[in-house]
């Protein structure tokens, strides 16, 4: 299994545990990664309001990369946009002619060309179809029984264009999920948008949706989630979101979780960078707290007892 | 209509038509029944609908269109575009009409379109974005000290954390070149 990595420039930024937490797993699952050389933005949704053409280009230029210098090995996308990006090359441009000849037009101002041979693959399809849940079952080590996780989706990875998974009702990272050990959460905010980049410019907008999220993960032990944007917006707005009425949940990368069930320690995993994991959250989660049975009532004790 | 007005004023004006006339032809077969709107999680915060804003594309309506707020709520979140019955590629209708405002050049849409455009002048001039370079672009087009004000909590959080990092020169001018030959192609 081997990949043409496309890491993305969150997690070069402030979504570093993303990438370490991904390329130790995948290595651990026996997967070869290698970065693709010289790799750029992909555009990620701010390119499409601003140029067409840039829109294609960005993310076509990493493709044309892996095409003539790693052979055209399959190439995975941990971020959902970039993974939504470089996919949407293939299925938009390839196959229409003139669309295609313009990219190839601005592309050769680089000395490149594409030529639609490279296939794009997001970290949940290369888990599910070409790993599988039976491996991590296996190597786990340090089991999550108990935890309840609330696998969160987001929008990209399945929309417009559901390749691996139902976008009305995404399951693929729950068979993982019970390979940790842990209980999937179920709830009905998990394909719901988390806001994206209306963060920035509309906050009072995107906290609403932060908000409804939140309050819909009540109960949860932690939430997972495979895009660096959907984690910032989930976490960095916590507060403001549970003022809206939102619950504080725990937010982690699926990654991140999974190193852990997989015997990797809290420091390999970069934990502490984290909004929501303060020191009593990282204590709970080392010392596997939800496994504890609840405290039963003075009644129950009574009554059992009698 | 003050359509013919615009056209003479306009300084892009083929590029203005141009985004115009592929918006009409991408909802020209939309039926109207409603299903994007519905399945939109940002509908509250829009003033037009976005069924009855591709009504206004079909008839032309373009200062209706440009006083809208409705595209620049659009979170890109394929909603529409996944259970458009007609499979029109609504979330793309979207991004052009940000991209018409943008010409059109008002002050909102100014304001709107600020941080899409750090973000991709800081693409260009590294070829990744560097987000504490990205926000200061951003902070700078906003042109409004009580923006910054606002990311400081946040800012203070994810500088704590070892979340922020100095901008490099990344990849360098590595995508001027292409940035320059879409320019000249789309006319921009
Ligand atoms: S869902 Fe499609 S057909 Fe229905 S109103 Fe919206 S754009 Fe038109
Ligand atoms: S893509 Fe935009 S318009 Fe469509 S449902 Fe999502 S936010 Fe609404």
């Amino acid at each position: 299994m081997k990949y043409a990595y496309y890491p993305g420039c969150s997690l070069t930024e402030s979504a570093r545990e993303f990438d370490i937490s991904t390329r130790a797993v995948m290595e651990r699952l026996g997967a070869e990664l290698t970065e693709i050389p010289d790799w750029t933005c992909c555009g990620a949704s701010a390119a499409e309001p601003v140029s067409e053409l840039m829109n294609y280009v960005l993310p076509a230029r990493n493709l044309a990369i892996v095409e003539q210098e790693m052979d055209g090995i399959d190439v995975l996308a941990p971020c959902a946009a970039c993974y939504l990006n470089l996919y949407k090359v293939n299925r938009e441009v390839v196959g229409d002619r003139h669309l295609h000849a313009r990219l190839n037009e601005v592309l050769a101002a680089s000395g490149l060309t594409y030529g639609g041979n490279v296939r794009v693959r997001h970290l949940i399809d290369v888990l599910k179809n070409d790993v599988g849940a039976k491996i991590v079952e296996q190597k786990v080590t340090d089991s999550l029984k108990g935890m309840k996780i609330a696998p969160y989706y987001g929008c990209q990875i399945l929309r417009p264009y559901p390749v691996f998974d139902d976008p009305g009702k995404p399951v693929s990272m729950e068979p993982f999920i019970t390979a940790m050990g842990g209980e999937v959460f179920r709830w009905s905010m998990s394909n719901r948008c988390c806001g994206a980049s209306l963060m920035v410019a509309h906050p009072e907008v995107a906290v609403k949706s932060v908000a409804a999220i939140l309050a819909d993960a009540e109960g949860a032990d932690a939430i997972v989630t495979v895009c660096p944007l959907c984690q910032m917006n989930l976490e960095a707005y916590q507060d403001k979101a549970v003022k809206a009425g939102g619950k504080a949940v725990p937010v982690l990368y699926l990654t991140q979780l999974m190193g852990l069930a997989l015997g990797l320690d809290q420091k390999a995993m970069q934990l502490d960078k984290n909004l929501t994991l303060t020191p009593s959250v990282r204590q709970d989660i080392k010392t596997r707290a939800w496994a504890v049975p609840e405290p039963e009532t003075d009644a129950e004790t009574a009554g059992m007892n009698g | 209509m003050s359509e013919p007005v615009r056209k003479t004023w306009s300084p892009a004006s083929e590029e203005y038509q141009s985004i115009l006339g592929g918006l009409r032809e991408s909802v020209g077969a939309c039926m109207q029944c409603g299903t994007c709107t519905a399945s939109c999680p940002n509908w509250h915060a829009m003033d037009v609908t976005p069924r009855a804003m591709w009504r206004m594309i079909q008839f032309g309506m373009l200062d209706e269109i440009l006083e809208s707020r409705t595209f620049w709520m659009c979170s890109s979140c394929y909603m529409c575009t996944l259970r458009c019955p007609r499979g029109l590629k609504l979330t793309s209708a979207m991004a052009a009409l940000k991209r018409l405002a943008r010409v059109d050049g008002s002050a909102a849409a100014r304001r709107n379109s600020a941080f899409y455009e750090a973000f991709m002048d800081d693409v260009e001039a590294h070829g990744r974005v560097q987000e504490t370079s990205m926000m200061q672009r951003y902070f700078l087009k906003r042109k409004s000290p009580t923006v910054p004000l606002a990311f400081l909590p946040l800012g203070m959080k994810m500088l704590s954390k070892g979340k922020v990092h100095l901008p490099s020169r990344g990849q360098g001018g590595v995508l001027k070149p292409l940035f320059a030959k879409a320019r000249e192609m789309e006319g921009l």
